[in-house]
């Protein structure tokens, strides 16, 4: 999993690139962490275009970081979800708190 | 192709999640599966291999055994432990059940699996561990016909 991340106005915008999963969810909680740990921004958007795979471990993955994210109000997106990826987030219902923007 | 069947076996660690669900899917392939089949085997591969990892052999590393037979457009894959066993089958399958919610799991597994496969059989087996078996049917891309 490769993460990269830069704020451009008030905006944190997060691309993952790779495959999601219990092998590489410890890796990506740090990174994330690292990144929201930040204060220069008032959203969070994460960009889905070129994550390769993601299985129920990303879900937990997402919802950890939402519930940091929640205690400092900052609301999180996500954008260009495959369609796999669309297919786990609709039945978990992640997008209930973590909404699609186009 | 009318049946045909593979067998491997491999150590839980979390890195062998990603050789599984390729393993599988490269099999499939037979089949001539849509992208989206494929994807949503992998996934539910993902799952029951994942489960192996976290929960079946939570302090030390043991054996996974994933099995896949094809029979006509049928795909049947096992994975199977000999781990700790799960306590409570019918508890572990409903939705958001998860027995480390400190480790910010989504419960979500089996609900995943049965969303993407035909049907999810577990079973304890008789000596140790558990016996994932998913199944699904493939219907397969649509040949188009050309010229005439």
């Amino acid at each position: 999993m490769n993460i990269k991340s830069k704020v451009y106005n008030n905006t944190l915008y997060v691309l993952l690139c790779g495959e999601l999963d219990e092998h590489s969810a410890t890796h990506t909680k740090i990174v994330l962490d690292e990144a929201f740990s930040g204060v220069n921004f008032k959203q969070i958007i994460i960009d889905l275009s070129e994550l390769e795979f993601m299985d129920s471990t990303g879900i937990g993955v997402l919802i950890g970081r939402y519930k940091k994210m929640k205690d400092k109000n900052i609301p999180i997106y996500i954008c260009n979800p495959s369609k796999h990826a669309e297919k786990i987030f609709k039945m978990t219902g992640l997008y209930e708190i973590m909404p699609k923007i186009v | 192709m009318n049946n045909n069947f593979m067998e491997v076996k491999f150590k839980s660690e979390s890195v062998n999640e990603g050789f599984a669900r390729v393993c599988v899917a490269a099999f499939c392939v037979q089949l001539n599966p849509t992208v989206d089949e494929l994807s949503d085997i992998k996934t539910a591969v993902s799952e029951a291999v994942t489960n192996c990892v976290v929960h079946a052999y939570p302090k030390h590393n043991g054996v996974i055994t994933l099995t896949c037979e094809i029979e006509h457009n049928t795909v049947k894959i096992s994975v199977s432990d000999e781990g700790v066993g799960i306590k409570d089958i019918n508890k572990a399958r409903e939705p958001f059940f998860t027995t480390k919610p400190g480790d910010e799991r989504s419960g979500m597994g089996f609900a995943v699996m049965e969303s993407f496969m035909d049907k999810v059989e577990v079973v304890k087996n008789k000596l140790k561990g558990t016996t994932v078996t998913l199944y699904k049917q493939i219907a397969g891309e649509v040949e188009q016909v050309v010229g005439g």
